[in-house]
């Protein structure tokens, strides 16, 4: 997944840049769509995913989430949620001695299911929680 | 150059890489005081590297929050390695942030 295309980066034109990024499935405007850009084949549903984020979220300009990935070879998470404009926020990828986990902050339209997908080797796990939004932040 | 704000923590065997990026991650959706549409201004790429070596990538859309908050976990760094962070938005700019491992 990873590879060195770190110290690359610096060197690319734009256009290059914008090339590695995952155009289709992060425009794509509903959550299978989004699964189908990225590649994901089927998704097993498992209980080695730790999702931290509010159960109810004032305003969905700004939801802290939290992910943990427990599954032994984690390459990727990704987030996304469901009812967003665009429902794929974030594609995570770690090298060995990254942990699994990642913080971030993210934006939701109204209350939908956050939905985690994992990558490891060939395989893709999913877990999910239900955030309600009072205010929408997109 | 944007501002980063990054702190790099050492504590018991793991280090604790925080970063707070200032950009405005604009979707392409909202509406300013004049009723016309802000254009999409957004991180797409952003890597991490210790040491000069990558360690986390990431790909991210619109539904960043604006101002960028990431928190990951490093295995292999020890107290005065160099974590940095560069990203690329989708306008062509970019920005990075340095700094070294502390003992927390």
């Amino acid at each position: 997944m990873l590879m060195g295309a770190g110290a690359a980066l610096l060197m690319l034109p734009v256009q290059a840049l914008a090339a590695l990024w995952n155009k289709a499935a992060f425009e794509a405007k509903t959550r299978d769509e989004a699964v189908q850009g990225l590649a994901v084949s089927s998704e097993i549903p498992s209980r080695e995913i730790d999702i931290v984020a509010p159960d109810f979220a004032e305003n969905g300009a700004v939801v802290q989430v939290e992910v943990r990935s427990r599954i032994a070879g984690t390459e990727a998470i990704a987030i996304l949620a469901d009812r967003n404009p665009t429902p794929l926020i974030a594609n995570f990828m770690f090298s060995d001695g990254t942990e699994p986990v990642v913080v971030t902050r993210i934006k939701m339209a109204e209350t939908s299911n956050l939905q985690v997908i994992v990558k490891a080797g060939d395989r893709y796990y999913s877990a999910s929680k239900m955030v309600e939004v009072s205010l929408s932040g997109c | 150059m944007r501002d980063m704000k990054m702190r790099a923590q050492f504590k018991d065997g793991i280090t604790e890489v925080k970063a707070l990026i200032n950009h405005p991650m604009e979707t392409g959706r909202r509406k300013n005081d004049f009723d016309e549409t802000v254009p999409a201004h957004f991180i797409q790429l952003l890597t991490a590297t210790l040491n000069g070596r990558t360690v986390l990538e990431a790909q991210w859309g619109t539904g960043v929050s604006k101002n960028p908050y990431l928190t990951f976990y490093l295995r292999d760094a020890k107290v005065g390695d160099i974590v940095r962070i560069t990203w690329h938005d989708n306008r062509g700019e970019s920005g990075h942030g340095e700094v070294s491992v502390t003992q927390s």
